[in-house]
């Protein structure tokens, strides 16, 4: 019983969920060079899936071989259990949000939210009254004569969305869907899509390069590189336990200490720095060698920074000197340089409003720095 | 310093502009002048316009212009768009270039060489296989479409390549075939063009003289052929009437198409306001 509770929620957890979406070793090429590598992907329905990376790395060839308007040069796509290889776009069970919003300019915000309701052959008055409704829902129905030129970019967005779910798709593919909109109207409509998409039910799979969004929208995120997927997991695992450098330092920033496996337990391991004699302690094993290069990775905000050393020598301690203070509002950043000339960042909410002038710590302060063993976590890659 | 290029930039425009339209103003100004020594001005008159309109002549030339105008800037049009839509949307297919290159070849290929080679064509084709059977309309239309369609085909590429591809990704997306997506939506966007497109092949065809008289048969005079042969025995004011008609037509045609483009272009600056000022209001209400 609690193992069903259990995935409900997570169906990826679950041996036997069948996923909605399912690709299988799909590869594009654009002449010699690979734009996507032979990628394997699950994603179940209801979820709201984000394919995140740096610009290039072929997100939004995926994402259009989903749709059908790329076909790939190796592999497959089942979408609710059917091959979808051979099915053209136009009779996919999918709708896509593009990036520029591609609103038909020549047609009004209502006929462009109807077109694709006229295409599948409906009357009139169910034509009309889907397009009422949906534009209510997207809070457009003053505007329903107007040409999209005539709406500022945030309501062309709002019409892009309504045009691509009024056709209730089971999959809503969204290609950068806020890439133009800026910050405040972007953080507004993130959860305007999320309460959409809970409310819906329908499938969404989003590409976003932004991973602040990729965090806040997500139940799960797929981060992806040169047309591979780097690691694929929850927005909490991907931060928490990234499983190499490159996702570690692409989402959030993060701190990382090369070095070699001194002591290799069940329950922990032992890092050493390659640049003096500092040590790690990790809690949590590790299927490495002793000896072998290793990484470890802390986030600016699992650091405790203090004027004080500590009571007793040991791992997880390092010491420097305030090289920079950054004040963010909400919180403030420390560069502190080691004795070893490696700087670390560290930040500090600001818990209380600081004097002016007056920090945790001051420039050129001899400073102490130390964290938990569940705090970092150690690379192999 | 600045000053002194300043003054030498106007002067040279204003010589620009008086070499290229003083010309056109004098020939206006005589086709009004009574006298019927051309270079003599015996005072205004609009006599010269009403004897033009006498001439049967006249008339049958005004007339053969503007249909061979008409039916090639429609079939121009036609053409022209569908090779622009081949060259820009069907990706990289066979022998692409060479199309591309034969497209635009006539817009820099000397009149006289498509005239020529279009005469040969014609005189093969009625040995072979009896048509044409006699040169006029039909042939110059034929010659006219082949070099208009090339101008009409350069307005369609450059405005498909403005043009944001996906729009036609989203019609497809929504369900509608290949063939609806060319009929909702890349067509609608092209109309401007196509207008613009119209009207350029209309005036190309209106006042070409160079293929129209080695494409032309006996009894088959265009507007242009029956100037200069007329002009051929000396300046008449008759002939001065009948080129500013002309000059004038071409530029009314040639207004309204930056008519059309300048009322899209102020349309869409009064939109964006509107968009503006509608999003502040929203914000203020928040
Ligand atoms: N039609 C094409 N022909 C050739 N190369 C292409 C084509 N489409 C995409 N590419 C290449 O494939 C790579 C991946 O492109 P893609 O559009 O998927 O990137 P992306 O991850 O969406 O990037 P961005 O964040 O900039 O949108 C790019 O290097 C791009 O140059
Ligand atoms: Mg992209």
């Amino acid at each position: 019983m609690s193992q069903a509770a259990e995935t409900v929620d997570r169906p990826w957890l679950d041996a036997d969920a069948q996923p909605f979406i399912k690709i299988r070793g799909m590869t594009k090429r654009f002449g010699d060079f690979t734009a996507v590598d032979n990628v394997d992907l699950d994603i179940y329905k209801g979820e709201l899936f984000s394919l995140l990376g740096g610009s290039g790395c072929g997100k939004s060839t995926l994402l259009r071989m989903m749709a059908g308007f790329e076909s790939p040069t190796a592999g497959t796509v089942h979408i609710d259990g059917t091959l979808m290889n051979e099915i053209p776009a136009y009779e996919r069970p999918v709708n896509m949000m593009f990036q520029s919003y591609a609103l038909f300019p020549h047609m009004t915000v209502a006929k462009n939210v109807a077109y694709g309701l006229v295409r599948d052959g409906l009357g009139k008055s169910e034509v009309t009254k889907r397009v009422d409704e949906m534009l209510d829902m997207v809070e457009l129905g003053d505007f329903s004569k107007r040409k999209p030129h005539q709406l500022s970019g945030g309501q062309q967005q709002r019409v892009a969305l309504a045009r691509a779910l009024v056709k209730r798709p089971k999959v809503l593919l969204l290609d950068e869907p806020l890439g133009a909109l800026d910050k405040r109207l972007r953080e507004q409509t993130q959860f305007e899509l999320m309460n959409l998409q809970e409310e819906l039910g329908v499938t969404f799979v989003v590409v976003t390069h932004d991973q602040e969004e990729a965090m806040t929208l997500s139940t799960r995120i797929a981060v992806m590189d040169q047309g591979k997927f780097m690691q694929i997991g929850t927005p909490t695992e991907i931060y928490e336990t990234p499983d190499s450098r490159h996702v570690a330092s692409f989402i959030g920033s993060t701190n990382i200490f090369q070095g070699f496996v001194v002591e290799n337990k069940p329950d922990h391991v032992l890092v050493q720095s390659r640049r003096d004699d500092s040590l790690f302690y990790i809690d949590h094993g590790l299927d490495v060698q002793e000896n072998a290069k290793v990484w470890v990775a802390i986030r600016p905000e699992k650091i405790r920074l203090s004027k004080t050393p500590p009571k007793k020598a040991g791992p997880n301690q390092l010491s420097g000197i305030v090289q920079d203070i950054g004040y963010l509002g909400r919180m403030s950043t420390y560069k502190v340089k080691l004795t070893n000339d490696k700087i670390v960042e560290i930040t500090h909410p600001n818990q209380v409003r600081p004097k002016s002038g007056e920090h945790l710590a001051d420039w050129e302060e001899k400073v102490y720095l130390s964290w938990e063993p569940t705090s970092a976590v150690v690379l192999t890659k | 310093m600045q000053k002194k290029r300043s003054t030498f930039l106007f002067s040279m425009l204003c010589f620009g502009l008086a070499f290229l339209y003083v010309p056109i103003f004098i020939l206006i100004i005589y086709s009004f002048n009574y006298s019927k020594l051309v270079p003599i001005w015996g005072g205004w008159s609009t006599r010269w316009y009403t004897k033009l309109f006498e001439s049967p002549e006249v008339w049958e030339a005004v007339m053969l212009s503007l249909k061979i105008a008409f039916v090639n800037a429609c079939f121009a049009t036609l053409l022209g768009s569908l090779a622009g839509l081949a060259l820009v949307r069907f990706g990289r297919f066979k022998g692409r270039t060479l199309f591309s290159g034969m497209i635009s070849a006539p817009l820099v290929m000397p009149e006289v060489i498509t005239g020529l080679s279009l005469l040969l064509l014609f005189i093969t084709l009625s040995q072979l296989i009896g048509w044409p059977s006699a040169r006029g309309f039909t042939t110059i239309t034929i010659a006219h479409i082949t070099f208009s369609m090339a101008y009409v085909a350069v307005i369609i590429q450059s405005r498909l390549s403005g043009m944001d591809e996906s729009l036609e990704d989203a019609a497809l997306d929504l369900g509608a075939k290949p063939f609806r997506v060319l009929l909702d939506i890349t067509l609608p966007i092209l109309a401007p063009g196509m207008l613009a497109g119209w009207l350029l092949a209309f005036t190309l065809s209106l006042d070409d003289l160079v293929i129209a008289s080695f494409v032309t048969g006996p009894g088959s005079n265009t507007l242009p052929i029956l100037i200069y042969s007329r002009i051929r025995l000396g300046l008449r004011p008759d002939i001065n009437a009948l080129a500013t008609i002309m000059i004038v037509t071409v530029a009314i045609g040639v207004l309204l198409a930056a008519w059309i483009m300048w009322r899209q272009d102020k349309q869409r600056q009064r939109d964006r306001k509107l968009a503006a000022g509608d999003s502040l209001k929203h914000d203020l209400d928040d």
